[in-house]
């Protein structure tokens, strides 16, 4: 009679093999039993801390052999004889150490979050969605795919990466899907696009134009011209100043009755954009020529400042083929080099920060959305419908309406519930929607030899513009500002738009040879660090999110070094001098009204006096100035600001104003009956800041360094804490040329003397491995926070036994 | 010399399954097969199929981890609540095997003793 026992222990087993298999909430969100067993979970990812990462494979899909050298950094050099079969060999070890990275990236770039963790991420997906971004990707891989070349790199790059994905094991994928408890699908040439429009999405998405239409409401167009300037005081533009620039060719028209039906509507947009990417989205790049050299030779730095991830957005590596020898970062996610140098040339990038978003207001003829008031007739609107699968929930179907503008992003049935939305209809005109192919730029950009190459390469580069900083070992050097950007009259699309006839559309582009740029300047250098191009004399409208003080403390260090070596680069690049708050600093202790002064308030501008404007990891000063600051942005903005649901006019522009006029308007608080001065502000914004800043002595937190707590998360962020690389020991921050914040930075440094034998230096802040159980996950970290770089080593075909060597695959075709 | 075969073999079977069959619970199979075919009574035939995978499984993630020079193991030890104790998930490893199989193993056990009194 052993039935009823064998029942109940039956019964028992298969529960626990049931309750395994499946996550447990929030503490466990993973099956625990297949999570932890040795033979399929995570500790098959514990990589073995001397791997063997030689290979010999036989693949489809290969024309040829590939040889792949793998140095001790674990970075690849790839000998191929076949462009295809290069690229093919990229997919695949973008794929091998970086597979969950890139699907997770194009996830998100196509508002697919929901099908891997639910509908916490639906507002999210939806806001993708409407935003155009899988039009985007399709509207680009149509000209990828038009173009001999460039279909031939994503084709062979697809089939590297599915290659990899079907040669994989359950029990060998990445943690991350581990965790989260699913599998990677098939890689698409749709992809590579869709990552392409991701990185657009962060460097050429942000936009104020809602903030501002909501100031509207309270400001006067002249008084948000004063408050949001075009041009800074103290610009060092890209371009040197004195630099005539031709009549321009394309000239916009302002169209009739704009001053009040656009310009002086008080009116209010309703609502703010729910997702916008980074505003210190940016980077540093520049080149000196060999006459300011010491080897005579030109050098070029980078350094992109992203969000700092792990794994890291860039991944090193070198690619030789017949018709190319390239050595620079890459996307895990496109074939190509994207930063770096080849035998001839170099280049870098930094952000252009135009705006290139303009939003339309459309109005629908009934809640079918079907049609819109357009030149004085109803007409169709094109309707996409978007299936949004839901992990655990059935579809969501986000029909969005597309106008001759794009498509309408925000309406009725989105954003729901989160923020007031009044029965308006805003579509959106991106430059991102626009059909171009930047593949192709990188195609000829890593072959370029010379100048004229590099030229040709860049004009097939539409968005996210870019300043292409430029060097060549024939010495030229240079620097554009590329990428297809619209010729706007003056103020059009600060605001949103009528959108209800064609007057305000944008009318025609900027031709390409009237983009910033110079050319081997006098001065020897060119550089830019998001800065406005050029200074008013440029003649069109070209508003932007742009940075001022990097650029302004890079040029005048440039253009004081001589006989520069790439250790004087170095320096620069972990450069802490902080010129935003030399220009501030004057300021807050001339206005501070020191008999009024605590014991504990008095020793905090003492600390800010004595300050040697460093945001180096130990100083408290920089802590102090910067909170201090802060509080006055609060005291001088804070009463209008409220009132007008806008966004705070940038630190620049109230250094600028408080140095023009130390009676400037918004310092009374418009909220009393007496009138505040300027050291009524200043006093009042130290007293406020003081407390803050005790205590934060007292918990040992007051260091600069301490304060900002520089972090490197994983891309799961706070949900993968121990995958992230907390509290780093460096200096640096916004407006500092070492643009080091909490998790924002440079993200990856690079130094090129363009000698005969060219000498390279390089650093991120990462490691060639996505895999969190790998040595190589994060193993530069620590050289990158210590401001130290690694010498590249840039292989050639005759180095295929040198010792540097320390793993080889060899790829052949099945 | 059952008890000791029967954890043996479990432990041998359960390893070789682990490698050609991809279901991670395959195991519990073997456990209860073993103690179908080496019958011994229930507490026995329950410690027998634990202690098979505890053995194995602790053995497998110890190797694992120390070739891994205990990288990932730390942090998964933090990413699950156990305050970065390698040695807790080393030890929750092998009794979650050990769980499995020591039911499936009592399982086997019950249907030979149900299956020989008919």
């Amino acid at each position: 009679m052993r039935i009823a026992p064998f029942l109940v222990s039956a019964i028992i087993t298969t529960g626990l093999v049931f309750a395994l298999n499946k996550p447990w909430g929030d503490k466990v969100p993973m099956p625990l039993g297949k999570f932890l067993s040795p033979q399929f979970g995570i500790w098959q990812n514990a990589e073995q801390a001397d791997n063997d990462f030689s290979a010999d494979l036989k693949l489809q899909g290969l024309n040829g052999k590939v040889e792949v050298f793998l140095d001790d950094r674990l970075v690849p050099h790839i000998f191929a004889d076949d462009d295809g079969d290069a690229a093919f060999v990229q997919g695949y070890l973008h794929a091998k150490f970086r597979l969950w990275q890139m699907e997770f990236q194009t996830f998100a770039a196509a508002g697919r979050v929901s099908e891997i963790i639910g509908d916490e991420a639906l507002a999210y997906d939806r806001t993708k969605r409407r935003l155009g971004m899988i039009y985007a990707a399709e509207n680009m891989l149509k000209e990828i795919e038009a173009n001999p070349n460039t279909k031939k790199a994503v084709d062979s790059y697809t089939a590297g990466v599915n290659s990899y994905i079907n040669s994989l094991k359950e029990s060998q994928l990445p943690i991350e899907y581990k965790l989260l408890n699913y599998k990677p699908e098939p890689w698409t040439n749709l992809k590579s696009a869709l990552f392409v429009k991701q990185m657009t999405e962060t460097l050429a998405g942000a936009v104020d134009d809602l903030p501002l239409t909501n100031a509207r409401s309270f400001f006067s167009d002249d008084e948000l011209k004063i408050l949001f300037p075009q041009v800074p005081d103290s610009l060092e533009p890209i371009i040197p100043k004195g630099t005539v620039f031709p009549k321009p060719t394309v000239v916009p028209v302002k169209p009739a009755g704009a001053d009040s039906i656009y310009l002086g509507k008080k009116d209010t947009a309703q609502l703010v954009d729910l997702y916008q990417p980074d505003p210190n989205n940016g980077s540093n790049n520049w080149a000196v020529a060999g006459s300011k050299t010491k080897s005579g030779a030109p050098i070029l730095c980078n350094d992109p400042h992203l969000e700092l991830s792990l794994p890291s957005i860039w991944y090193e590596m070198q690619v030789t083929t017949s018709t190319m020898n390239a050595y620079g970062v890459s996307f895990p996610g496109i074939p190509g080099i994207v930063i770096g140098f080849n035998d001839s040339v170099a280049f870098g990038f930094t952000n252009s920060q135009r705006d290139v978003r303009d939003y339309y207001e459309i109005k629908f003829k009934d809640d079918s959305r079907q049609q819109y008031w357009f030149n004085s007739a109803w007409k169709d609107a094109t309707m996409r419908p978007e299936i949004i699968k839901v992990r655990g929930k059935p579809d969501i179907i986000d029909s969005v309406a597309y106008t001759v503008f794009g498509p309408v992003m925000y309406d009725k049935t989105f954003p729901a519930d989160t923020i007031s939305f009044k029965e308006k209809n805003l579509a959106v005109r991106w430059s991102a929607h626009d059909p171009s192919n930047e593949l192709l730029m990188w195609y000829y950009l890593d072959r370029a030899k010379n100048y004229d190459d590099y030229h040709n390469a860049i004009k097939y580069f539409s968005c996210p513009s870019q300043n292409m900083a430029f060097a060549s070992k024939r010495g030229d050097i240079a620097i554009w500002q590329q990428g297809h950007m619209p010729a706007l009259w003056d103020r059009q699309g600060v605001y949103v738009m009528p959108g209800f006839d064609s007057s305000y559309m944008w009318q025609d582009y900027i031709p390409m040879e009237e983009n910033p740029h110079v050319v081997n300047p006098e001065r020897g250098f060119v550089s830019s660090a998001n800065q406005r191009p050029a200074d008013s004399t440029y003649p069109y409208f070209i508003p932007g999110k742009y940075d001022l003080y990097r650029g302004y403390t890079i040029n005048k260090r440039l253009g004081e070094l001589q006989k520069i070596t790439p250790q004087d680069m170095m320096n620069l690049h972990n450069e802490n001098y902080n010129a935003f708050a030399q220009m501030m600093r004057p300021i807050l202790l001339k206005y501070t009204d020191e008999n009024k002064l605590s014991a504990d308030e008095k020793k905090m501008v003492d600390m800010v006096r004595n300050w040697n404007l460093k945001n180096d990891y130990d100083e408290k000063a920089a802590t102090v100035y910067q909170t201090w600051f802060d509080s006055l942005e609060v005291v001088v903005w804070s009463d209008e600001l409220t009132k007008a649901k806008g966004l705070y006019p940038s630190e620049r522009t109230l250094v600028e104003a408080l140095l023009r006029d130390s009676a400037f308007k918004y310092i009374d608080d418009i909220n009393t009956p007496e009138k505040e001065t300027l050291n009524d502000a200043v006093t009042a914004a130290l007293k406020k800041a003081t407390p803050e800043l005790m205590d934060e002595d007292k918990n040992d937190k007051l260091t600069w360094g301490k304060h900002k707590n520089t972090t490197i998360y994983h891309l799961l962020r706070t949900s993968a804490m121990p995958f992230a690389r907390p509290s780093l020991h460096v200096g640096g921050g916004q407006h500092i040329v070492n643009a080091v914040q909490h998790s924002h930075g440079p993200s990856w440094r690079m130094i090129v003397q363009l000698t005969d034998k060219i000498e390279a230096y390089g650093v991120y802040p990462g490691g060639q491995s996505g895999n969190p159980g790998s040595k190589y996950y994060d193993s530069f970290v620590d050289k990158w926070a210590a401001g130290k770089y690694y010498t590249i080593w840039f292989m050639h075909a005759g180095d295929k036994l040198d010792k540097k060597v320390k793993w080889k695959m060899i790829f052949d075709k099945l | 010399m059952k008890f000791f075969n029967s954890v043996l073999l479990t432990a041998l079977l359960s390893f070789i399954a682990g490698v050609y069959i991809s279901y991670w619970w395959f195991f519990a199979v073997v456990a209860f097969l073993v103690a179908v075919l080496i019958h011994q009574r229930g507490f026995k035939a329950f410690f027998a199929g634990f202690l098979g995978l505890f053995i194995l499984w602790f053995i497998l993630a110890f190797w694992m981890d120390n070739a891994n020079d205990g990288v990932l193991s730390v942090k998964i030890a933090s990413l699950l609540p156990l305050g970065g104790s390698k040695w807790m998930l080393l030890i929750i490893t092998a009794i979650i095997g050990g769980l499995v199989a020591g039911f499936a193993a009592l399982s086997g056990s019950y249907l030979r003793s149900s299956s020989s009194k008919k």
